[in-house]
């Protein structure tokens, strides 16, 4: 029989109605469609999608077990290495990852493995996530600083070799970016819960409300525990830097995702945290963190919502499904336009952006042609809300508060591969560490540290590491 | 475990319950042995108006910091202190450390009426000279903060140091006035936010013409580099907002 060439489509809400609400966007597969879609798969035996899975699931196994119709078994073999599947299956970047290897993309679509990854998860939610078996003590004790993607999957790893697993958290609830960052209609912040539900049954704490560096020092925490990672992400937003940035009604995606997010801002007054848009959002940038910003604010009831960009469609760096799904809503794409200035009204409410068109010119050090400016283009537009969404800085607590702590150039972390940072018994991962990335690739870092965590934590050596710590934070 | 590092010119970030909003307020006291930390804020929006509602005894769904950069407490030399209103309370114990490092302390409250002042003998306690100023002259000299700071610029010799804390009007008459003899400013600013860690850019006020981010470059700043009209504007953003909150929960 010859294999589909294209993916079993995931029914998914009308664009029309999906914009007045904040439910999930695509519904998933059935069992009867999860099952034919698994048996697209063509088995193969050096397993190339393997290699492009940054946490290291058995694919072609646990598709072959959805194909028999044994999803139970399909459910361990993603669990036994990824502890979050049902975020993974709805925000990983699969098409340049396990799906942009696929060997029937030779022919045609590649096997929707995210699609069925998220049947999995869901199923196995959906009937009640079994309890993980007991492990043996080994003794160690860990600490993990952020309860995001990097914190969560290294704990959950740690937790399954026999440590005793506290994660610290600075706000009030776990998650980091998959609570504060990624809408409600893009990854159900109930998954989330659910989730993490089952890193706490792995054996995890989670304290809540410490912010490592204030609260309690990495030095102190290193005292105590016999492996301490640090996985705090992302922080400080950049802006523009052009005239009227701090005009009110500008926001950082990250201040304006938080209040809609975690806050629950859309829900104002019936929760405390406001935010107001007015008419017209204009959204800077064209990331998946943008096309959030820019489909958020649809749901928010913005009339008209653009993205301006100042390169062209190519090199947006969003995921094609986001720019897609945005497009399908009504998001109107300035393309090759960037902003230079905002203007406001006499009480300092946000009116107007002024942007000049660009065209392309040779590529640059990303490798992407460099936008340069054509003279005597500008262009005024009203808008009543702005979202700035070109990235952001890592987060300066730890650096700033652990002297000794190598960092590189940004703020970030400086590590081997495996985690490993110029201090003993301090290892980081994710955005901290390789600047903003994707969550799977934070995910997968907090894996490789838990191993190397493991095998440092198992080593005889720990006392002289100890003392040459404490030599490193003297000086 | 707060209070265990808890320091001077530090902040913490509150939530009442559930859908409540995630609040900075400013650290007025800290007791290491008891654990305990001191805030006192006044009622103007709706989780201030809640937290006024609550007993001895009674609990909040979330308390995280202390944040903040601590205030750099050395001797100056002649040091002048200047707290408006509820931002007398912070003011406290940067002036206890200044006093404790062997500055020369001279403290000037200020507020609508002698109702609102607070921690007057605490702070006399801890100065060398002490003023108090009030709008409507029901207690000390009748007039701003300001008037007094002039004199005392008058007369001394030499006034090394100028911490201001209040409303924000107040902190810019007070570096507007500094400025003019060079007199090293600090401002303590309490800007919206959100997360109050470093991560969503609500605080961001602009410093020098650089934008900063009160909760991780800050609280304080340097008087005279604040875009004061700025920082104005962004704390009126949800004005409209907060009052109709106020409004619905006072209808239930």
């Amino acid at each position: 029989m010859a294999v589909k060439k294209t993916k079993h489509v995931m029914p998914e809400q009308e664009p029309k109605e999906r914009i007045k609400n904040f439910k999930e966007v695509p519904y998933g597969y059935d069992k009867e469609t999860a099952i034919e879609e698994a048996k697209r798969c063509l088995q193969c035996k050096n397993k190339p999608c393997m290699e492009g899975c940054p946490v290291e699931i058995d694919i072609p196994c646990f598709i072959k077990y959805i194909a028999e119709g044994n999803f139970d078994k399909a459910a361990e073999i993603i669990k036994a290495k990824n502890s979050l599947p049902a975020v993974s299956g709805r925000v990983c970047p699969y098409e340049e990852q396990c799906e942009g290897v696929c060997t029937i993309k030779k022919i045609g679509e590649p096997v929707g493995i995210g699609r069925l990854e998220r049947f999995i998860a869901d199923y196995e939610r959906r009937k009640g996530v079994k309890n993980p078996k007991e492990v043996k003590s080994s003794g160690k004790k860990a600490a993990i600083i952020g309860a995001g993607p990097a914190g969560l999957t290294c704990a959950g790893d740690l937790a399954k070799m026999g440590h005793e697993v506290t994660v610290f958290e600075a706000f009030h609830a776990p998650g980091g970016v998959l609570m504060y960052g990624i809408p409600e209609f893009r990854l159900p912040k109930e998954i989330v819960k659910a989730e993490v539900e089952y890193i706490k049954k792995l054996g995890v704490d989670i304290k809540y409300d410490v912010v490592v560096g204030k609260t309690i020092s990495t030095e102190e925490l290193l005292d105590k525990y016999d492996a301490v990672f640090v996985g705090t992400g992302a922080g400080l937003p950049r802006f523009l830097n052009i005239p009227g940035e701090n005009l009110d009604g500008i926001y950082s995606a990250n201040e304006f995702l938080t209040r809609v997010n975690m806050m629950k801002a859309y829900k104002f007054p019936e929760y405390d945290t406001p935010i107001k848009i007015g008419d017209v959002v204009a959204t800077f940038g064209a990331g998946n963190v943008a096309m959030d910003s820019a489909r958020t604010a649809l749901r928010l009831g913005a009339k008209k919502s653009y993205i301006i960009y100042r390169r062209s469609d190519v090199e947006m760096p969003a995921r094609d499904e986001e720019i897609e799904h945005g497009k399908e809503e009504g998001i109107i794409f300035k393309l090759l336009t960037n902003p230079i200035s905002f203007i406001g009204d006499n009480k300092g409410r946000l009116k107007q952006v002024v942007c000049i068109k660009m065209k392309l010119g040779e590529p640059d050090e990303s490798g992407r042609r460099r936008p340069i400016p054509i003279t005597d283009s500008e262009e005024v537009i009203d808008i009543d809300t702005a979202i700035i969404a070109i990235g952001q800085n890592p987060n300066p607590l730890i650096p700033q508060t652990m002297k000794g702590l190598k960092v590189e150039k940004w703020g970030n972390i400086a590590t081997d591969e495996n985690g490993k940072t110029n201090i003993p018994g301090l290892f980081a991962g994710g955005d901290i560490a390789t600047g903003a990335a994707t969550v799977i690739l934070a995910m997968g870092a907090g894996k490789r540290a838990a191993r190397a965590m493991d095998k440092y934590m198992k080593s005889k050596k720990l006392k002289n590491t100890i003392h040459k710590r404490q030599k490193i934070l003297a000086d | 475990m707060v209070a265990k590092k808890a320091q001077a010119g530090q902040f913490v970030i509150l939530r009442i319950d559930e859908k409540g909003e995630r609040i900075p307020l400013t650290i007025a006291d800290y007791d290491r042995e008891k654990g305990t930390i001191t805030i006192i804020f006044m009622e103007v929006g709706k989780t201030t108006k809640q937290l006024g509602t609550l007993n001895v005894g009674d609990s909040i769904e979330n308390f995280a910091g202390p944040l903040g950069i601590a205030s750099e407490v050395k001797n100056y030399g002649t040091v002048i202190c200047v707290g408006g209103g509820v931002g007398i309370a912070p003011l406290y114990p940067i002036v206890r450390e200044l006093k404790k490092a062997g500055n020369y302390v001279i403290s000037i409250l200020g507020a609508k009426n002698k109702k609102l002042l607070l921690l007057e003998d605490e702070i006399e306690y801890f100065s060398d000279e002490f003023y108090i100023t009030t709008d409507d002259g029901s207690k000390g000299h009748k007039g701003f903060v300001s008037d007094v700071l002039q004199k005392q610029i008058d007369n001394k010799e030499k006034i090394n140091m100028v911490m201001a804390i209040g409303p924000v009007i107040m902190m810019k008459v007070v570096a507007d006035l500094t400025k003019k003899y060079n007199i090293k400013t600090l401002v303590s600013l309490n800007p919206i936010m959100v997360d109050g860690t470093g991560m969503c850019g609500g605080c961001r006020v602009s410093v020098g013409e650089k934008t900063k981010f009160a909760c991780v470059d800050g609280p304080e700043f340097d008087g005279h580099e604040v875009d004061f009209e700025n920082l104005m504007l962004r704390n009126r953003r949800f004005l409209k907002e907060e009052e109709d909150a106020c409004k619905l929960e006072e209808v239930k």
